[in-house]
Formats: C-alpha cells, sequence, structure tokens
C-alpha cells in the first residue's frame, strides 16, 4: 500500500515537473520574440507612422498607407468571409445533420482550413488579378475571404453545436419555424462564440502575406482606390526588412510591433468576450 | 360499459379510463370516478378524449419503442404516464406534438387524433399543432433573452399584439404561472439568470402564453427542489380548468396527488390506464401493482 501511495506521488511530481517544463519552454520562445519586438520596434514608434506614407529610401516617412490598406482590406475580407462562413455553419450544424453532403462540406473545409495560404494567393491571382490585368485591393481582400471562410465556418460550427438540442426542441415546440428557432434562440445562444470566432479569423488575415503578395502587392502611395494595388501592413515589413537601408528598417520594426501588437489585443478580446459568455450561463 | 360494447373498437376497450375492471363491484366504483368523462359523450359514440391514440408504433431507427399504443386523454382533465425509465412514456408524449421530427432517425406509426384530425398525417403544419399543443420539458429551457422576451417570443409567432396588449398578455402568463410577484421587477433581466424553479415556471408561462389547448409536461419537476415542486404541482391544478394536461413522471407520489387519469407503461406497452384512484388502490393488472408496491423499476 505504502509503496503503492509512494510511487504515485512520485509519478505526479514527475508528470507535474515534465509539464512545468514544456509550458515554460514553449513561452520561452513566446516572449523572446515579443521582447526582441519591442527592443527593436517600440523606440521607431512615433507620430510619423501614422501621418505619413511609406517614403522612398533616405527620406521621412511612415505607415499609414499600409495601415490604412490593411484595414480596409482585412474589413472587407471579414465583410465578405464572415456571413458565408457563418451561413455555411450553420447548414453544416443545423439543416445537414442527416445529409450525406454534411461530411463532405466538413471535410473539404478542413482542408481548405489547412491550405498554404500562398495557394490561396496564387488562386486569386489566377482569378480575379489575370483577368483584371493588375493588382487591385479587391483581389486581397477576396484572397483574405477566402482565409476567412473556413475558420469561421469551424469555430461556428464548433459553437453552434454547444447549444443544447434542448433549447432547439423548446423553441419548436411553441410552434416557431426553424429560421426562427435558428435566427431568433440558437444564434443568441452562441453569439459570444461566433464573434469570437470572427475575431480569430480577423488576427489570423491581419497577418497574412502570402495571399497579399500575388493580389494586391502594394502601393508606395496614399490611395484607398480598391481597383488599383494597395498597401498593406505585411508586405510593406516584407519589402522593408529585405532592404539595405536603416530607414526603412526602422519602419519594419514599427510595423511588426504594430502587427504583432494589435494581433495580441484581439485575441485577448476575444477570451475576454468567450469567458463573459461563461459567467453569464 | 355497453357504450364501449356499441362501437366494436376493442382495441380501445382496455385503454379508456374506467373501462378495464371486471368484477362487478369495482366496475361500479370506477364508473362513479369515469362518470362525467362517459356523461359528456353521446351514447353509441365511443367516448372520444381531446387526445386519442391509436395502434401508435414509434421508432428510434430501429429500435421499436412504443407497441400499439391505444388510449383516449380526456378533455381538461390531468393525464399522468407513469412507468420505469425507458418504458417509452416521454416518447409517447413527444409524438403529440411531433417534436421528434426533428431528429431525422425517429418515426411514428399510426393514429393521434387531436379533436378528432389525425396530427401524424404528412399534411399536418407542425408549426400550428404545435402551437396548439404546448410541452414544458425536464430541464428548464429559458432563452438567452429576457424574461418578458422568452414568453413574447411565442406570443409574436401567431399574434400582432400592441405594446399594451403584449405587457397585458406577459403579466397574465406570468400570473398563471404563479411567477409574476417574483419577477415584475426583473422583465428586463436575461431568463437564464433565474433560480432554477424559477426558470421552470417560466417555460410553463412561456407554453401558456400561446393559449394552447393541449399541455404536455415532461416530468417538469424532476430538476427542482421539493418547494418548487410543489408550486408546479399547485400550478397543474389550477391549470387543468383550462387545459388538457398530460404529465410524464417519475414520481408516483406526484402522479397520485395530481392527476385524475394514470396510464402505467412498461417496455414501451400501455399496461393499464384508468382513474387515478383506481390504479393506486385497485389496479387490474399485475405489473401495474408491482410497479407501484415497489417490486420493480
Amino acid at each position: 500500500m505504502v509503496n503503492l501511495y509512494r510511487r504515485r506521488v512520485f509519478i505526479n511530481y514527475f508528470n507535474l515537473t515534465v509539464s512545468v517544463l514544456t509550458t515554460l519552454f514553449g513561452l520561452f520562445w513566446l516572449v523572446w520574440l515579443l521582447w526582441t519586438l519591442l527592443a527593436n520596434g517600440l523606440q521607431w514608434i512615433h507620430w510619423d507612422l501614422f501621418t505619413k506614407t511609406t517614403p522612398p529610401p533616405g527620406s521621412d516617412g511612415g505607415l499609414i498607407n499600409a495601415i490604412v490598406g490593411s484595414g480596409i482590406m482585412t474589413v472587407l475580407g471579414v465583410a465578405i468571409g464572415a456571413p458565408v462562413g457563418v451561413m455555411a455553419a450553420t447548414y453544416l450544424s443545423e439543416f445537414g445533420r442527416a445529409s450525406k453532403l454534411a461530411p463532405v462540406v466538413r471535410f473539404v473545409n478542413d482542408i481548405l482550413l489547412s491550405a498554404p495560404s500562398i495557394i490561396i494567393g496564387v488562386f486569386v491571382f489566377e482569378l480575379i488579378v489575370v483577368n483584371m490585368g493588375h493588382f487591385s485591393g479587391w483581389a486581397g481582400a477576396v484572397a483574405l475571404a477566402l482565409i476567412v471562410i473556413p475558420v469561421v465556418v469551424r469555430t461556428t460550427e464548433d459553437m453552434l453545436r454547444l447549444v443544447p438540442d434542448t433549447l432547439r426542441e423548446a423553441a419548436a415546440a411553441l410552434g416557431a419555424p426553424q429560421w426562427k428557432v435558428i435566427v431568433h434562440v440558437v444564434y443568441r445562444a452562441a453569439r459570444a462564440g461566433i464573434l469570437t470566432g470572427v475575431m480569430l479569423a480577423i488576427a489570423r488575415i491581419s497577418g497574412e502575406t502570402a495571399p497579399l503578395l500575388f493580389t494586391a502587392l502594394n502601393n508606395q502611395f496614399w490611395s484607398t482606390d480598391m481597383n488599383q494595388p494597395m498597401a498593406n501592413l505585411p508586405y510593406v515589413i516584407f519589402q522593408f526588412a529585405m532592404s539595405p537601408y536603416d530607414d526603412w528598417h526602422h519602419l519594419a520594426w514599427a510595423g511588426a510591433l504594430l502587427i504583432t501588437f494589435s494581433i495580441l489585443l484581439l485575441n485577448i478580446l476575444a477570451r475576454v468576450v468567450l469567458r463573459e459568455r461563461k459567467t453569464s450561463r | 360499459m355497453t357504450i364501449m360494447n356499441g362501437t366494436g373498437e376493442n382495441m380501445l376497450k382496455n385503454t379508456i379510463p374506467g373501462s378495464a375492471t371486471s368484477s362487478a363491484e369495482t366496475e361500479a366504483e370506477s364508473r362513479e370516478h369515469a362518470d362525467d368523462f362517459v356523461a359528456r359523450t353521446p351514447p353509441d359514440v365511443m367516448p372520444e378524449g381531446k387526445l386519442v391514440v391509436k395502434d401508435l408504433d414509434f421508432y428510434y431507427g430501429k429500435f421499436h419503442a412504443l407497441h400499439s399504443i391505444s388510449m383516449s386523454i380526456p378533455e381538461k382533465k390531468v393525464t399522468a404516464f407513469i412507468g420505469p425509465s425507458g418504458c417509452g412514456k416521454s416518447t409517447l408524449l413527444r409524438s403529440f406534438n411531433r417534436i421528434y421530427e426533428l431528429y431525422p432517425d425517429q418515426r411514428a406509426e399510426g393514429e393521434v387524433l387531436l379533436d378528432g384530425r389525425n396530427v401524424l398525417d404528412k399534411g399536418e403544419d407542425l408549426n400550428h399543432l404545435r402551437a396548439k399543443v404546448g410541452m414544458v420539458f425536464q430541464k428548464p429551457t429559458p432563452f438567452p433573452m429576457t424574461v418578458y422576451d422568452n414568453i413574447a417570443f411565442g406570443v409574436r409567432l401567431y399574434e400582432r399584439l400592441s405594446r399594451s396588449d403584449m405587457d397585458d398578455r406577459v403579466e397574465w402568463a406570468l400570473k398563471k404561472a404563479a411567477l409574476w410577484e417574483e419577477v415584475r421587477d426583473k422583465l428586463r433581466q436575461i431568463g437564464t439568470q433565474l433560480s432554477g424553479g424559477q426558470q421552470q415556471r417560466l417555460c410553463i408561462a412561456r407554453a401558456i402564453a400561446v393559449k394552447p389547448e393541449v399541455l404536455l409536461l415532461d416530468e417538469p419537476a424532476s430538476a427542482l427542489d421539493p418547494i418548487s415542486t410543489l408550486k408546479i404541482e399547485e400550478l397543474i391544478n389550477e391549470l387543468k380548468d383550462d387545459y388538457t394536461i398530460v404529465i410524464v413522471t417519475h414520481n408516483m407520489q406526484q402522479a397520485a396527488r395530481v392527476s385524475d387519469y394514470t396510464a402505467f407503461m412498461y417496455l414501451g406497452k400501455l399496461i393499464e390506464f384508468d382513474d387515478t384512484n383506481v390504479i393506486f388502490t385497485k389496479p387490474n393488472r399485475k405489473e401495474t401493482e408491482d410497479y407501484i408496491t415497489g417490486r420493480y423499476g
């Protein structure tokens, strides 16, 4: 008995130690990354970033055109992708339960979810850029939307499935048609979760570089014309970081810091929303 | 009993309250209980309840859950379904408003007549049926919206009421469900923030608010504490003046307390259906007696 107990205590401590160490190992790289970003980027964060456009080498400038371009394309990408994703997830969770199509859709969606984003970039290049004859903000937004869709489908379906069937029964038992059950009761019950999924999708696409490389490309100048190439943070970081100019390097660091911490903020926000949902239950 | 024989519907013979007794003594006694039920029926016509079930079979996929159930549930009375877990009492209840249709592999065969209309017909409008046959479930299921909207939700589906009429309806339903005093200041709170017993009464209020004709209660008090249970039982007693109530319960004392008629089910079959007093004092079938005396179940 005593031996068995000692053995169990030992195994417990051993496993606890290993888990803590592996957690620290994972956190170490993340903290290092954030620290490097702060150490190199924070000093270059200043007002000019938000007022001036990307400069030619050797002159003053900021990132405003890239920030705004990223913003526009992200918002549009989500505006196109999120409704499609939510509706597809609604089909999978509410209508397609017995159908043979639903598992196929789910499988294809999972493939899309893990597809390399450069493939999506090339796909949209072929589809839109080639047909338009030039790079454009629209192409960028569509590429981002294609990345949003599978993320939103997956998270929304998971959240809709968490809504207990008893709630659907209760609403149906009052004589509510299925669409009203879904819109007024199921969506409402899953609202925080669906919103979290959308926020995570925003976080995901705001750092994507590859799909924009083939679609929106970049723009050195201030432009909000969706039919023209559009500046965006990830591409500017890529271009400026690879350049031999020091002042471009500084802007790249500042941009990387901005983008990373906005994503971090979004993730934290998503978690806070989800937690509020749990406590309100 | 002559009324029964005149119809030739032998299958219903043992399943009409008061019809299954054999000795002269018990027959007289049970007839006394069933008098008001039979008296309203014209002679030479089978006594028709609000809900008449004929040869109902139910399947969960390949599993045959109900075997040829036939019974007649009288109007504006409380009918209780008792029996051990898995005997099919909830399944039977769920076939009355066809809520099982939400699940693709469940199906019912036979007839369930509501005022003479077979609700199992393919052409039956399920939403209208469910507006007429309300249901309250075992676990409280308040919608994630305000107390007020929880009740208004069902009403808005079929009626267009002015703001003040809706206010009146919400108040009426909450009063009927004996919840008004407790929530009159909390109408704008989210329904899920109420206590368990209040949530269940909110669900009852919600079901009443659409003014159904039949109220199906699926173990409405099994998740509640004794005080909330008592309130719900009192509520059932008040509601039976206006509604035909069918209640599924695990609790035999509860069935004895609240119901006028009791059906005992076992292994997917209706064993005995009679006046509640008869079932609990002089059941005709040995299985019923064994169950109510606690010998199995």
